[in-house]
């Protein structure tokens, strides 16, 4: 498929066809460092001129999700008595949002959380509540970058490639 | 299923989109989706309405069964909205879950006529077999992607909801002995690349049969 999918080929050494070799090799290394699977390209691919920012959307809405269920889970975690079915609960929320926009890292430390939250091993939950949302603030990060990068490939009349 | 069977179409022309309208005054497709989850909601809802769907999204069984007039004090909602032509649920939810919904709307003579599809993050085979036999449609994998709902759409308006679907005619049997859950790949072997339980092939060999 090729690269300047979505793009006429723009001119050689063109500052959009920089933009584009930049932005695909970016997303490319996102996949291969699992920080974004496959959903989050459907996720591209659904959004259109009715609806540009519908990405930046769902993205922002799993970030404050995210922030309220770690929130959450370490006020469940620092309580005396442990309530671990209702960590696991918010652990399991949290797995299902960040598959759904395709977070692989997150979601795959969601998975070994609620095999510690069901057994009950308080360290082993603290160190993938801090894992979890370390890997939350990269992605955020890595995520800014790439919307940065699709913003300036809009500026300078391209659109943005989809697989 | 009279609301899903209304909408007939014999060929879709290329260029018209599942829910599209004909052109000659046929009804929009009216999906009410019910899930817990903000993201899943904004996602199922974007799904929904890229393919001219029309949509309701509600957070809960109980806010589904109120929208449908079945329970609450708001009952004349669902009266003056149209008609829902399928309805989407996510299996787990807090208070009512899928299955207790898919219980309710199937135990309702107002609305046991339309299908229900069960969407789940988690493939557990009693939790599928329990879905089926209480009448689901379908049990679609999450993440759900464009071509599952496509496919969903696409066969309920033909009317071939009338017909057992695909999958609840290859009803998984009572017998397996205990519960597992697939992380990722489907239960078959087809090059299907639809993420649904829609399968044909035999199970797999750890579960035992009678």
């Amino acid at each position: 498929m090729s690269r300047f999918h979505g793009n006429t080929q723009p001119p050689a050494g063109s500052v959009l066809e920089q933009l584009l070799a930049k932005y695909v090799d970016y997303m490319d290394s996102l996949r291969r460092e699992s920080f974004l699977d496959d959903q989050f390209t459907q996720l591209l691919k659904l959004q259109d001129e009715n609806n540009p920012d519908f990405v930046g959307e769902v993205v922002s809405l799993f970030f404050q999700d995210s922030e309220r269920l770690i929130g959450n889970m370490g006020t469940a975690l620092g309580k005396k008595s442990v309530d671990y079915k209702q960590v696991d609960a918010d652990v399991h929320q949290l797995k299902g949002s960040s598959s759904s926009i395709g977070a692989v890292r997150i979601k795959n430390v969601c998975v070994f959380f609620r095999n510690l939250c069901e057994a009950k091993n308080l360290e082993g939950c603290y160190r993938c509540l801090h894992e979890v949302t370390q890997e939350c603030v990269v992605l955020k990060n890595k995520l800014n970058t790439l919307f940065m990068l699709q913003k300036q490939i809009v500026a300078a009349g391209g659109s943005i490639p989809v697989d | 299923m009279a609301a899903a069977g209304a909408v007939l179409r014999q060929k879709l022309p290329g260029n018209m989109d599942i829910c599209g309208r004909s052109g000659k005054g046929s009804p929009e497709f009216h999906v009410l989706a019910v899930d817990d989850s903000l993201v899943d909601r904004k996602v199922i809802e974007k799904l929904l309405r890229s393919l001219s769907c029309k949509v309701t999204v509600v957070e809960s069984g109980s806010r589904a069964l109120q929208f449908l007039g079945l329970e609450g004090e708001d009952s004349s909602v669902g009266f003056d909205a149209l008609p829902v032509n399928l309805i989407m649920t996510d299996y787990s939810m807090p208070g009512m879950t899928g299955y207790e919904l898919l219980k309710k709307i199937k135990g309702s003579s107002a609305f046991r006529e339309i299908p229900v599809v069960i969407m789940s993050s988690e493939r557990i085979l009693a939790r599928i077999n329990r879905c089926l036999e209480e009448g689901a449609e379908e049990f679609l994998s999450k993440p759900v992607k464009l071509s599952d709902v496509e496919r969903l759409t696409r066969y309920l308006l033909r009317g071939e909801a009338d017909q057992v679907s695909e999958f609840r005619k290859r009803k998984l049997p009572k017998t397996c002995d205990f519960e597992f859950s697939f992380p990722s790949s489907p239960l078959s072997n087809d090059s299907d690349s639809s993420s649904s339980s829609r399968s044909s092939s035999p199970l797999p060999k750890r579960c035992k049969s009678v």
